[in-house]
């Protein structure tokens, strides 16, 4: 009896290392074993993915820079393999992702980032920049005379080169003309004030059924109230989030843009303050603008090339009249010239860029694969089919010229545009933007919205490192 | 354990309630740490480790990316005095309570019981499709069920609104808690209804019989012959159903926590503090803090229990 | 139709007040269940729908009907692969966990291992906590050192220690529950321990394994996080991940897609689901009597 149980547990067991090493055989396989002069991989990561997320991104780097790669290399007798790891997920996930892989020392060679991370990262010790990882090659490559400093700068940390940007954008008001039409408003329209803007919406508010403006509030939308709502009325009345070492704490500049907040959403009813605190809401700000019930909005050209693009599979809310219909104009400083630098008109800019990694083993293969990515070549190919800005002068003047609203935000945005700060504390500092504009959306005065502001800033980076302590 | 190598006399077998945990088999505790050994293994190593290491990451400031991820430094009991003195906890842990009661244990439990008892004897296509609609939502996978319920509350367009003709009415945003309440209770009611649809068919018919026999009613029936005999199930389920719903984080997919933190119940607190705000130590803490809650009410379950096995 | 006792006797007054009563407790029975049901099934209306729908929009409309959806869907290199690795990891974690569970859970039933009770509590509580975010780097860390990342050896053995404590907490239940006379007189013609619980147990509590079974295919299922973090290829992602994909840059959802591939995702465990339960129910029938 009891030779028969004792069968019977290891029967047991037996079971389950079978049923685990079954299964273990269903897994990926494993990578083989490089040696020096032998084949080598690379990798690349993006959050994007065929048939999903930035599906466009991932398609140019499976079906055009990897064969495009190996080939070249082959012509010069080496034997590289270049695999791509795609992502598909929301970016906090993706960020996730990839800090969990840098921090264990492993992750692909080429990884996509967003600019506003570098500064993390680098401060994690998680990324170097890209002259430590791969030698003079970086300094010497013919890219960087094409990139402008400033997008550059999207993908620095303490003024070294730690990826190289794919990419440049600005934000504009958007507005559409048939709606205009019926307010009365020109068709060709240029704001110089917020003043201009309120009273176009004010006349606006009468045509039924439109909510004359959309300026991106609350924490629900996350980083898109910072870099489509707050950042671009704080630069419009000469003050930064981050300036000479010191966080935005209580000043003018962040009163005026909270109490436009309150025309707008409380005051004078021109913006739909509940959409502002829907989980889904801006997405529902771009239905509703491309099903004409929104009269300005403040996007980035995010929202031109890839929301109401009418072309077939590309716009998530295409909109088939949009050239026709969808005005876009600068958007203005408080007053003409209260803007940061004295100037009439103001942006902002965020940017995308590709990191190497530290832990790479062949660095400056990497490298060489990165600067091919980043090539007058990829990047027109990149574009062949939908076009977006580059961050290279060079392609920018002869693929942009096709799209007028390209044109405008690379000729006169980006001249104006201003960045945020790539410091590990932005983030929260944002959050902590956000809930400000909520609070005002949500009925609290300027004042305890201010406070309250001032007491988290205060919370995350310290009293010294904020203005007007 | 020596008794367990006697064999009882068969008849003792019928009055088991003090002698449950007899060793019938005879197994001999060798062996039963044998049978025990390869779930355990895999718990210490998986949970066990990974939860001690958690407690570990709560007495630091430790982040995923900046400074701190490089050197964390060691601050003590720092973030739980940190969290317990911020107003935003409370008001989470509040709302989390809240949450537990109303979809947890009166919306789970009581409709699964009740949805349990009501088909109990009912056969054919009403009882399958009653079941089966039930048991689907709890079976559709949670981020697509958050998507149906964004489907269904919508502001614009929802399925309610159109139903009930309140256009516009912003459900989610006017009335967040008893939307995610609902929603709770619609994907997690089955399996207080399977629980209870098991216990139910265990208990003997033959009491049942007698009960009917000398003319109790249904509710008679209820309290005199069911409740007894399922109490465990009962508790059990109780129990399984406030953990969990003290720790889902499903309501998230809902309403992310919004509108302004008016559902950031536990586990959103969590995450939030942990992922978007990057603060893992704190999140860690919070984590703890969340379990030792959950401990004070595992013990007032098992308090419960002790006393009804006393009896 | 209300009775009128006044022209009835007594007697025959009584009776047809409880006829009358049954009746109405019937309708209102009937009216009650009608109203559960159609609480229960108005979301997944739209689960049905918009997946045939040429423009799905988050309302609940009579599709303008197409399977070009289905069409598209079936182009992504991903989608239909990760629903079969949902299979391979929900399946996979199940053999695990019931196999090491009902084993755990048999010999804790039957033996009085000090602090038992305690033991299974305290681990119940544990995972809770840990399957959440807060002990993701730990995971991370562990499942790196063993080198079982992109591996689904790894992911198994997470999902496994998290779900486990639940799985022996609910089997112990069930045992606890079985009358001993069965397994004594199996003892009596000398079975084993093992075979015991092979032959006498676990057809017993087949219900209650068949439940398990089930609870922990739908965990698995929906869980994003584990595999999200351990995995690497797409290729080898279930399809709660997947699901994410179908969300643009900025976070709008491609309703086509993601309302498509929300019913080929839902579909398979719902199917597994009623095979189960119409195989083996979830039911003690019979067989033990008191």
């Amino acid at each position: 009896m009891i030779h028969h149980s004792r069968r019977g547990i290891v029967a047991a067991f037996a079971v389950a290392t079978a049923s685990a090493l079954v299964l273990a055989g269903c897994s990926g396989e494993a990578q083989p074993e490089e040696t020096e002069d032998g084949p080598v991989t690379l990798t690349i990561t993006a959050n994007a993915i065929t048939g999903g997320k930035n599906a466009a991104e991932a398609d140019w780097i499976a079906d055009w820079v990897i064969p495009q790669f190996e080939a070249a290399m082959e012509e010069e007798g080496r034997d590289v393999t270049v695999e791509f790891e795609p992502q598909g997920v929301d970016d906090e996930n993706y960020k996730t992702k990839i800090a969990l892989d840098l921090q264990s020392g492993e992750g692909a060679d080429i990884i996509g980032m967003d600019g506003i991370w570098v500064g993390e990262f680098a401060e994690a010790g998680y990324i170097k920049p890209l002259s430590e990882v791969a030698g003079d090659a970086v300094d010497d490559w013919e890219g960087w005379e094409q990139i402008p400093e400033a997008v550059q700068a999207a993908v620095s940390f303490d003024d070294e080169r730690y990826g190289v940007p794919q990419g440049a954008d600005g934000r504009v008001l958007y507005y559409n003309k048939t709606l205009f039409e019926q307010a009365g408003l020109p068709a060709d329209w240029q704001p110089e004030s917020w003043d201009d803007v309120l009273d176009a919406a004010r006349d606006l508010k009468q045509v039924e059924g439109v909510t004359p403006i959309q300026l991106n509030a609350g924490t629900a939308m996350g980083e898109a109230t910072t870099m489509q709502g707050l950042l671009p009325l704080i630069v419009g009345t000469g003050e930064q989030v981050y300036e000479d070492g010191e966080w935005l704490g209580d000043s003018d500049g962040l009163r005026d843009a909270l109490d436009l907040y309150k025309t707008i959403y409380i005051d004078e009813g021109l913006g739909d303050a509940v959409l502002q605190q829907e989980a889904a809401g801006r997405d529902t700000s771009f239905q509703l603008f491309a099903q004409n019930q929104i009269g300005i909005l403040l996007e980035g050209d995010y929202f031109w090339r890839s929301v109401i693009n009418p072309a077939e599979g590309v716009g998530t809310a295409p909109m088939a009249d949009r050239d026709t219909v969808v005005g876009y104009a600068k958007i203005p400083a408080m007053e003409p010239g209260s803007g940061i630098e004295g100037q009439d008109f103001v942006s902002m800019s965020g940017g995308t860029g590709r990191v190497l990694n530290p832990n790479s083993e062949h660095p400056e293969l990497a490298w060489e694969l990165l600067a091919f990515m980043n090539s007058a070549e990829a990047y027109e190919e990149r574009n062949a089919t939908t076009i977006s800005i580059t961050p290279r002068t060079d392609v920018n003047d002869a693929i942009l010229s096709e799209d007028p609203m390209l044109t405008f935000v690379s000729e006169e945005v980006l001249p104006v545009t201003a960045y945020r700060p790539p410091l590990a504390a932005y983030p929260q500092v944002s959050t902590a933007l956000q809930q400000a504009t909520l609070d005002v959306v949500s009925g609290s005065s300027v004042d305890d919205a201010m406070s309250a502001y001032v007491d988290a800033v205060t919370d995350i980076v310290g009293e010294d490192a904020v203005a007007g302590n | 354990m020596t008794s367990s190598t006697v064999t009882p006399p068969a008849g003792r077998v019928t009055a088991p309630r003090r002698r449950r945990a007899d060793d019938v088999a005879g197994l001999g505790k060798a062996r039963a740490g044998l049978f025990v050994a390869p779930a355990l293994i895999i718990i210490g190593i998986f949970l066990l480790f990974p939860a001690v290491w958690t407690v570990w990451l709560g007495m630091t400031d430790y982040r995923l990316t900046g400074l701190q991820a490089a050197s964390p430094e060691f601050v003590g009991l720092e973030n739980y005095t940190e969290a317990l003195t911020d107003p935003a906890f409370w008001n989470s842990l509040w709302l989390t309570l809240i949450f537990v009661v109303a979809s947890g244990i009166v919306g789970q439990t009581l409709i699964g019981f009740g949805l349990a008892w009501s088909v109990r004897n009912i056969t054919g296509w009403v009882k399958a499709l009653i079941e089966g609609l039930v048991l689907a939502a709890w079976v559709i996978p949670a981020s697509v069920a958050s998507f149906l319920w964004l489907a269904l509350l919508d502001r614009r367009t929802g399925t309610v609104n159109a139903l009930l003709g309140t256009e516009g009415a912003a459900w989610l945003i006017d009335h967040p808690m008893e939307a995610i309440i609902l929603f709770n209770i619609w994907v997690g009611t089955a399996f207080s209804m399977q629980l209870f649809s098991s216990a139910l068919s265990a208990v003997p018919p033959s009491q049942i019989e007698s009960a009917k026999m000398v003319g109790a009613s249904g509710w008679q029936q209820l309290r005199d012959v069911i409740v007894p005999n399922i109490k465990g199930h009962i508790l059990t389920n109780t129990l399984l159903i406030t953990l969990w719903t003290f720790n889902t984080f499903t309501p998230y997919l809902v309403t992310a926590g919004g509108p302004n933190g008016k559902t950031e119940i536990l586990s959103v607190y969590i995450y939030e503090t942990a992922i978007p705000g990057g603060q893992l130590g704190l999140g860690a803490a919070i984590s703890l803090i969340m379990l030792l809650i959950n401990l004070v009410i595992a013990l007032g379950y098992v308090r419960v229990a002790q006393g009804r096995r006393k009896r | 139709m209300t009775a009128t006792p006044a022209k009835t006797g007594p007697v025959t007054s009584v009776a047809r007040n409880r006829t009358v009563r049954q009746y109405v407790a019937r309708v209102l029975f009937a009216v009650l269940m009608t109203l559960v049901g159609v609480l229960f099934a108005l979301p997944m209306v739209w689960l049905v729908l918009a997946p045939f729908d040429a423009t799905p929009t988050l309302s609940l409309e009579w599709p303008d009907w197409t399977l070009d959806n289905f069409a598209r869907l079936a182009e992504n290199p991903y989608a239909l692969r990760s629903i079969g690795n949902s299979l391979i990891l929900g399946v996979g974690t199940m053999v695990i966990v019931v196999g090491l569970g009902a084993l755990a859970a048999y010999a804790m039933s039957r033996i009085r291992i000090p602090g038992r009770d305690g033991i299974l509590y305290a681990l119940l509580l544990l995972s809770s906590i840990v399957t959440g975010t807060a002990a993701m780097v730990p995971t991370f860390q562990i499942i790196t050192q063993l080198g079982l990342i992109n591996n689904y050896v790894g992911v198994l053995l997470v999902l496994a220690g998290g779900i486990l404590p639940t799985v022996i907490f609910i089997l112990k239940d069930f045992m606890d529950s079985i009358p001993k006379s069965y397994e004594e007189s199996a003892r009596l013609y000398g079975a084993g321990p093992f075979r015991i619980l092979r032959d006498v147990v676990a057809p017993i509590a087949r219900p209650g394994l068949a439940f398990i079974s089930i609870w922990t295919i739908v965990q698995v299922w929906g869980n994003f996080l584990v595999p999200f973090i351990l995995l690497r290829s797409p290729d080898l992602q279930p399809a709660a991940v997947l699901m994410y994909t179908f969300y643009t840059e900025s976070g709008q959802a491609d309703l086509r897609l993601i309302s498509t591939f929300a019913l080929l995702f839902s579909a398979p465990v719902l199917i597994i689901y009623f095979v189960v339960n119409r195989r083996y129910g979830f039911r003690f029938h019979g067989g033990i009597k008191s």
